[in-house]
């Protein structure tokens, strides 16, 4: 009798560490679902912000470039660059024939030209002399060079030649490759070519959208809250409106697309594309977020402060604006600030306003044509180019800069200035 | 010039601030009483010369285009032109003027050109010219209220209060501005496919649709059997399906060990990472799901023999799950820390161990909490898109093997609406049709999880 006691105390004692086993099961899975993401995305994604220059000698010939003697600097500039950018790719082998002279111009970007024409007109002594130019490497070669391509696969399974590549390891033998900070992707706008592709168009209209959506969300969001939280009448109305603040937090964000391509788009008529669409879109979603966050601030705030004012003879408009909204504020622009990071990450309704168009411009107003940046993650991603990989990583990588630098402001401004009622 | 003008009634709003609370000072140099502080004299006089103006002022951007616009078809009224035609002549019209037109110039359209630009020009001066006189005419009205020293506090306090309660209409107006949005198309959609067919049809191919000339007419035999949403709906509903496999048990057990067993320390650290989880944006999951997660899955698959998708439900389904685990865990723990603890020290009082407790008396009492919160994430998975859009196959078949690919609402509907659509195409307005079936499911969803946790919460409280 006293045995099978203990053999059962034995079992329920098991058991209770196995439950104990499985809870600290399920945490560790959930955190190493996120190890292996943030590594995956990191050991793809850094390589993006190197870029693969081959140093090739430019003689800058005046004849070949139309240019005549002493030219001005608009004569420079209109000068003809191609031919001169031709002939120093095709004079990296002597004896290249037609065909392989082709393979040669196509070992660097098709913006060769433009390099060597900034370097002249940065220095308009060259011409007539031979200097070593930094070229852009083509995407290929500048996966090769960071060995993310498979060199041994059959030749006409892959996208360089057994020429270029050729030609590619004498240059880095001579040690005329180089792999430099990748500026460009920074500055550059989309490109169709991988090696030219930078993220400067989708950022600009990231910042143009998450604008439009603060300047439209916020304002309405603080005031529909502290209308809700200090005036509204317990009725049928106001809980129907609380219903639909509720619900809309929880609606699908591709729903809020249709919405923005339904009334913006067709009834509204605004210009497609445009983070101005993408804004206002953007802001409908978060106002929810923003809301509730202002709602939970503003009831936080203890009723001896609102009693303390009305009783000094303020009105109730003015205790709410001048002591109740104030005191509120560092919980509701931490709301804000987490609802413009979910709105800086959403993708699904930018694409439906047609935000994933290529956009090789960028944008200065939020009435400009512009893509943003969770949408550029995806435009690259189903890209079939190697080369976009790793730009997609690296895009990831600083969309999540941003969020996270978003959600540590948003967290400093809750320790720092909200106060403890105690 | 609308910029001009608009610049201009804010400067005048300021300025009639100063003035108001000046002549507020004034007042009170006369040793009369005030009825109000002196600012609210100055916010009287700025809103009195604000509000009015801005009225007319939209309310002119409005219809100033439509009544422009009815104006100049006037001319082509009895012409027999069909309304797409007046439509496109009043484009050529507006591109000529701007001097963008590139076609061919024909007299009438010139003529047309001119009368819109001389509208346009009439209509600006008149425009400016009334909100001039309204501006005039309230400033004056409300500086004789001041003057008389009548109330001002009331006033403005009114109107604050009325624009607090427009501002929290938002909300209404975007759920009203949603169904809107579907329902003219859905019920033009329903014109041309019946509802039975697109409720109970198992072939979804809307790609056929597309092929259609534009000018042949509506045929619709050529839909049947293009337009069946069983395959979507059920690929939706298996790969949410799959998503809450993965999220429930890890979430749940997660937030009860966060909740319980967890020390503070853990709780700390644990709590915030496991969210960041929830911050991540589902582009992100969609390209781990359709790199990393797709092109794994498959290869495990071939080593034992399996044939696999590098487009398999599994991944986009499991991907899913990952991010809907920190929903779960986080309400669910939420919800198990509000459990009274006199229920806790009953239970131990009669000898039970921990997880006897948690399984026997704080998850039946937190239950309908945590179905709340399964159900939201249910409606989560639902509605999520980018996952699906790009680690899910495009192609709607009908399988519950999880394997092959399959494909969603949320999926068919960026497919179909991505680049150019033109309204009035049935493919175009199926999307629509979607997006209506996925706003009354997850509508569903989300009232009633919202309601059980709300009475959930009203029980311990």
């Amino acid at each position: 009798m006293n045995k099978n006691k203990e053999q059962l105390l034995n079992k329920r004692y098991k058991a209770e560490k196995r439950f104990r086993l499985y809870g600290q099961g399920a945490i560790f899975m959930a955190l190493l679902f996120l190890t292996i993401f943030i590594f995956k995305i990191f050991s793809t994604g850094y390589s993006a912000f190197q870029k693969t220059w081959l140093i090739v000698p430019v003689t800058f010939d005046a004849e070949l470039m139309m240019l005549e003697q002493n030219p001005s600097k608009e004569d420079l500039k209109d000068a003809d660059y191609y031919d001169i950018a031709l002939k120093s790719m095709a004079d990296l082998d002597p004896n290249a024939n037609e065909d392989q002279e082709n393979e040669l111009k196509r070992m660097v970007s098709y913006f060769f030209e433009r390099e060597i024409k900034r370097e002249l007109l940065n220095d308009p002594s060259l011409i007539g002399k031979t200097k070593d130019v930094y070229l852009t490497a083509s995407d290929d070669l500048d996966q090769v060079f960071k060995g993310n391509y498979p060199r041994d696969l059959p030749e006409d399974q892959r996208r360089v030649t057994d020429y270029q590549l050729k030609i590619f390891d004498q240059l880095v033998e001579l040690g005329k490759v180089e792999s430099k900070f990748n500026l460009s992707f920074f500055t550059y706008p989309d490109s169709r070519e991988a090696e030219l592709a930078g993220i400067a168009s989708s950022f600009m209209g990231s910042i143009f959208s998450i604008l439009v959506c603060l300047m439209i969300a916020f304002p309405v969001a603080v005031l529909a809250a502290i209308y809700l939280e200090e005036f509204a009448p317990k009725n049928r109305f106001t809980d129907f409106i609380e219903v639909n603040i509720n619900n809309l937090a929880a609606v699908p964000s591709i729903v809020f697309g249709l919405l923005g391509l339904g009334i913006l788009l067709a009834v509204f008529q605004l210009p497609r594309s445009t983070p101005l669409v993408g804004g206002i879109t953007l802001s409908l979603m978060t106002l929810p977020t923003i809301i509730i966050a202002c709602r939970a601030s503003l009831k936080a705030v203890p009723p001896s402060i609102r009693e303390a004012a009305l009783a000094m003879g303020a009105s109730k408009m003015q205790t709410t604006m001048h002591h109740t909204v104030p005191l509120s504020m560092p919980g509701t622009l931490s709301g804000t600030i987490i609802g413009l990071a979910q709105a800086l990450g959403e993708t699904a309704p930018l694409i439906l306003i047609g935000m994933v168009a290529f956009v090789n411009t960028i944008p200065g107003s939020p009435l400009d044509p512009a893509a943003s940046l969770p949408v550029q993650i995806y435009i690259w991603a189903e890209s079939a180019e190697r080369g976009f990989v790793e730009k997609v990583s690296a895009c990831i990588m600083v969309l999540l800069g941003f969020l996270i630098i978003m959600n540590l402001f948003a967290q400093i401004i809750r320790h720092k200035f909200e106060k403890k009622w105690s | 010039m609308n910029l001009i003008l608009f610049i201009f009634i804010v400067l005048l709003g300021f300025t009639s601030y100063y003035f108001g609370r000046r002549k507020a000072y004034t007042i009170q140099s006369t040793n009369k009483r005030l009825t109000a502080l002196p600012q609210f004299y100055g916010y009287y006089l700025a809103i009195w010369c604000a509000i009015p103006a801005f009225i007319i002022f939209s309310l002119w951007a409005i219809f100033e285009p439509t009544i422009v616009k009815l104006l100049i078809l006037s001319d082509y009224s009895n012409q027999g032109y069909l309304d797409d035609e007046l439509n496109l002549i009043y484009e050529k019209t507006k591109a000529l003027s701007r001097g963008q037109f590139t076609g061919e110039i024909t007299p009438f359209i010139e003529a047309s050109a001119e009368k819109y630009l001389s509208l346009r020009s009439i209509a600006q001066s008149s425009k400016a010219v009334i909100v001039l006189s309204i501006i005039i005419a309230s400033v004056a009205y409300a500086y004789k209220k001041i003057s008389s020293n009548s109330r001002t506090r009331e006033p403005v306090e009114k109107f604050l209060k009325a624009v607090l309660f427009t501002a929290s209409l938002a909300a209404i107006l975007t759920t009203v501005g949603i169904v809107f949005s579907l329902i003219f198309q859905t019920i033009d959609f329903f014109k041309v496919i019946p509802l039975f067919d697109f409720v109970f049809g198992t072939h979804w191919y809307p790609a056929k649709a597309f092929v259609r000339d534009s000018s042949e007419a509506l045929d619709p035999t050529m839909y049947s059997d293009t337009f069946g949403a069983v395959p979507i709906f059920a690929g939706t509903f298996f790969i949410a399906f799959i998503a809450m496999c993965v999220a429930i048990p890890i979430g749940l057990m997660s937030g009860i060990y966060l909740a319980e067993y967890a020390s503070v320390k853990v709780r700390q650290y644990a709590k915030p990472l496991i969210e960041i989880l929830a911050g991540i944006p589902t582009v992100v999951y969609g390209f781990f799901a359709a790199l990393t997660v797709g092109p794994f899955l498959k290869e495990i698959g071939n080593s034992m023999g399996l044939d696999v998708s590098a487009e398999s439900a599994l991944a986009a389904g499991g991907v899913m799950g990952i991010m809907i685990i920190p929903f779960i865990s986080s309400l669910s723990d939420d919800v198990i820390t509000s459990v009274p603890q006199s229920l806790r020290d009953g239970s131990y009082a009669m000898g039970a161990t921990k997880s006897e407790t948690i399984k026997k008396v704080i998850f039946p009492a937190a239950l309908p909490g945590i179905v709340g919160s399964i159900l939201l994430g249910v409606s989560r998975a639902i509605g999520e898109t980018m996952i699906v859009v790009m680690a899910s196959g495009l192609a709607a078949n009908l399988t519950l093997n999880p394997l092959e690919s399959t494909s969603t609402i949320t999926a068919q509907i960026v497919v179909i609406l991505i680049g150019d659509q033109a309204f009035g195409d049935p493919k175009t307005q199926a999307a629509f049709a979607l997006g209506m079936s996925l706003f009354l499911v997850t509508l569903c969803l989300n009232i009633v999880a919202l309601r059980v946790v709300k009475k959930y919460r009203e029980k311990y409280e």
